[in-house]
């Protein structure tokens, strides 16, 4: 029997970027705050310190910030008629846990969608007809704009002292930074990430060919800033050890790093670690949820903590699992195409390429994802997709490995893998390689989708989530075409040799490719077709509000955690101006 | 966040040997260890020397192998990687003892790892899908190893003469090597791999010993703090002497 705790006003479930954000803007608002959190603690002056943070094997190898599989999983196929089996160790993505999630160890790309991004299906019919998007194709328009994000989107980038170098200041065309992106108000709050020179030489073969190249943006603070909460932020060292690890210079943000300093000593917030949610209690009736249940993992106890608005900050899979073991909303069936509840589940779809230069010489360990430049000419609607066969796109990337060597190395395809020819390889294109990536889009299909498993349980009993998901012929051919783009640039390199990386016709859970995970509670306009309303409300549940990626409708061709940062602050404001002044719908159906 | 700064002070501290130590590119410290021939040096540091020479030769206790498969590990690592112009083999380099400490581990004995069933073969895409932790998928490897090696060859893997050695890593590499019941291929993953990190890693986890495939690759291993010199080596190499976790512990 769980025991029944005092009500707060509001429950976080999670407390990774989006559970920290809303966090500290309800406390803001005034109201008493407990922070749920399934993993432990995480502290920079604990966690975050040298030497032992510059451990490869540890962090990069053996995954110490993610997820533990022996407690929850997903079980996973490719196509519904398959039996779907568990993933008994998660490799293609990395779902962190603890005190600041995945957060920790991101590799800080920080982007926003194109304008066009959010009002895609639309822009796809006015441009290319009202029958143009093929038949399973089950993307939809944002119910939020760009315009209506900016504020939330600059807000983010001074929380985490983005760097980068705009390409589109209130309309005004910088061709240093992005051309393509929708006009920002502000700057970024730090100067670009410094280059390296296999990036340098990326961005000279791009204008050789009329592409428009600029460095990556990140949420590393290429010099100390002080963010707009007050707290200062470290400069870069440019260490190598970023992607899988944490930050010991405070320069990658983290929401440990900028938010949980303000909301330790914040009397209106509590944090539980070890808190692991098994149900959000719902009353039906009242269409409305009365709190949580969660076990105190470390005596075994269960408690029931009511409260008078529940957030959903876990990770996509584990915001759908609470909806559908919850009944809240309609689950998905993929036969009938009703119900939204898993629905429109996207992944990221990169492909990449390797090249070498014999006589270039550059340092494979030093930098970050900021060392890398981009070009954007093939993403989301910035090119004409007439005649192509497919829509969509991504951003296309290269720059030095910038990591350490267990996994910061390269040789040639056909070189052995093994013995003294692979040992000679690996010395001699050492300080010569470069990668390349293609961040593509994924344009939400019908067949890939998210439900409850019949057969494999958590440690709690409950049943895991069934992913059933595979690449589209539309991304498929999206793909392969930001691959000739890339192929391009790199003969115009003129490299030693280069070698590049399709894309396998199945998706696989192994080896590693994006943590990208988006959908299956998206928002929209309509109970229909969404699960939650433009404010990140659930439609069926009105203290009931949903945080992250699993609210995109699709996926677009840029890292996630930009726009899942802005809609947050969205939300955040939302709840903060409207509801709390008139709590109910938000927008009536 | 004050509570931060002291640790990373201390640390930078410590630190600030190698910090200025940039113009010494190239010290003897950096070459091959293959190529690295002892200096003539006084006696004491000759008995020094001696002393850390029969401290590093002496056989490091197993935690975690058994006898069986701690020779096929020398013998498996010493193939993958062997003694050349840039390095010691693998087994000099500790890799054997990498593998062993890994072994005894608690990845190695299945944490964090879904492992309940029921358990099907099921598709390549679906990743592992066996009982075993990787502890007890080694052992198995190990004996389909030697099943395979005194099939075909008469006796166990490592008492092959190094052809056929090289030539049954390269049957299990490409699956071609037929074991009982159990994936040639997949236990050559896992021994590669593990392989692959032994040399790599830090020297702290047994494998690497002094730093050695960094010295070969020219990577400066700790601290890793180059905001100071990412222009000025932008074109060129920037080399020092490595410096591993246990250097500032």
């Amino acid at each position: 029997m769980a025991t029944r705790l005092k009500e707060v006003d509001a429950v976080m479930v999670g407390m990774g970027w989006t559970g920290a954000i809303m966090a500290r803007e309800l406390t803001k608002a005034g109201l008493t705050v407990v922070g749920l959190e399934r993993g432990q603690d995480r502290t920079p002056g604990e966690d975050f310190t040298l030497p032992s943070v510059r451990d490869e094997m540890k962090y990069s190898q053996r995954l110490e910030l993610m997820m533990d599989n022996s407690v929850d999983t997903i079980t996973f196929r490719n196509e519904p008629a398959e039996l779907a089996l568990p993933i008994r160790r998660i490799g293609a993505f990395l779902p962190g846990e603890g005190v600041g999630g995945s957060g920790i160890h991101w590799g800080a790309l920080h982007w926003r969608n194109l304008p066009t991004d959010f009002r895609i299906k639309s822009v796809i019919k006015e441009k290319y007809g009202a029958n143009a998007i093929p038949d399973g194709i089950t993307i939809e328009d944002w119910p939020v704009s760009y315009d209506e994000l900016e504020p939330h989107y600059d807000r983010f980038d001074k929380l985490c002292g983005v760097s980068g170098q705009a390409g589109n200041v209130k309309g005004k065309i910088d061709p240093a930074g992005n051309v393509f992106e929708g006009p920002r108000a502000n700057e970024y709050p730090n100067k670009p990430i410094k280059s390296a020179l296999p990036s340098e030489m990326l961005a000279e073969a791009c204008r050789s060919l009329g592409f428009h190249p600029f460095p990556a943006p990140v949420a590393i603070a290429s010099e100390s800033y002080t963010n707009v909460e007050g707290i200062a932020l470290g400069a870069c060292e440019y260490c190598g050890y970023c992607n899988r690890m944490a930050c010991e210079a405070n320069a990658k943000a983290s929401a440990n790093t900028t938010l949980m300093p303000l909301l330790r000593p914040e009397p209106k917030f509590e944090l539980r670690t070890r808190a692991y949610v098994t149900r959000l209690n719902y009353d039906k009736q009242a269409r409305k949820v009365t709190g949580v249940t969660y076990t105190d993992l470390r005596t075994g106890e269960e408690y029931e903590q009511p409260a008078g608005m529940v957030v959903l900050a876990s990770f996509v899979f584990g915001n759908v699992q609470q909806l559908l073991l919850a009944g809240i909303g309609e689950p998905y069936d993929r036969t009938t195409g009703k119900g939204t509840v898993g629905k429109n589940y996207a992944y990221q779809f990169e492909a990449g390429a390797a090249a070498f230069f014999e006589n270039k010489t550059w340092n494979p360990f030093i930098g970050n994802a900021g060392s890398s430049v981009v070009f954007d000419d093939f993403n989301g609607e910035t090119f004409d997709h007439s005649g192509l066969g497919f829509f969509g796109g991504g951003y296309i990337a290269g720059g030095p490995a910038a990591a350490p060597p267990i996994a910061g190395r390269a040789v040639p395809h056909g070189t052995p893998e093994w013995g003294s020819e692979w040992k000679r390889a690996t010395v001699k294109w050492y300080h010569h390689f470069m990668r390349f990536n293609t961040q593509g889009s994924v344009y939400s299909h019908r067949d890939n989708f998210m439900d409850l498993d019949p057969t494999y349980k958590d440690a709690f009993g409950r049943p895991l989530v069934r992913l059933t998901y595979n690449g589209t012929d539309n991304d498929h051919k999206m793909s392969r075409f930001l691959l000739t783009k890339l192929e391009a640039v790199i003969k115009a390199m003129n490299p030693t040799h280069y070698d590049m990386h399709p894309r396998p016709k199945n998706f696989t859970v192994v080896p590693y490719q994006s943590t990208h995970n988006t959908g299956g509670t998206v928002m929209g306009t309509d109970p229909k077709n969404s699960v939650v309303n433009r404010y990140g409300q659930a439609w069926d549940a009105s203290n009931l509000f949903i945080t992250g990626a699993s609210v995109f409708p699709q996926q677009h061709g840029y890292n996630p955690t930009g726009t899942v940062g802005a809609v947050t602050y969205w939300t955040a404001k939302a709840i903060s101006e409207q509801y709390l002044k008139n709590p109910g719908p938000l927008v009536h159906a | 966040m004050a509570d931060d700064t002291i640790p990373r002070r201390q640390f930078l501290k410590r630190a600030g040997a190698a910090g200025t130590a940039v113009a010494a590119v190239m010290t003897p410290a950096v070459m091959p260890a293959a190529e690295a021939q002892p200096a003539p040096a006084a006696g004491a540091a000759r008995a020094a020397a001696a002393a850390t020479a029969a401290i590093a030769n002496e056989p490091a206790p197993l935690l975690a192998l058994t006898p069986t498969e701690h020779a096929f590990v020398v013998a498996a690592v010493d193939t993958l990687i062997p003694a050349d112009e840039l390095s010691p083999s693998g087994s000099a380099c500790g890799v054997d003892i990498f593998i062993d400490r890994q072994m005894a581990s608690a990845w190695a004995g299945g944490a964090k790892m879904y492992r309940s069933g029921p358990f099907h073969k099921g598709k390549p895409e679906q990743g592992y899908q066996l009982a075993l932790t990787p502890r007890e998928y080694f052992a198995t490897g190990v004996i389909a190893t030697n099943e395979y090696s005194r099939k075909t060859f008469g006796k166990d893997f490592d008492r092959l003469a190094e052809a056929d050695r090289v030539a049954t890593l390269k049957a299990m590499e490409s699956g071609k090597a037929e074991f009982k019941n159990f994936s040639s291929r997949g236990f050559f993953n896992q021994l590669h791999t593990l392989a692959v990190q032994g040399f790599f890693g830090d020297p702290i986890y047994g494998g690497n010993k002094n730093a050695v495939s960094w010295k070969m690759l020219g990577f400066p291993g700790l601290p890793a703090t180059y905001a100071h010199v990412v222009d000025e080596y932008k074109d060129k190499k920037y080399v020092v002497p490595p410096q591993s976790i246990a250097d500032f512990s």
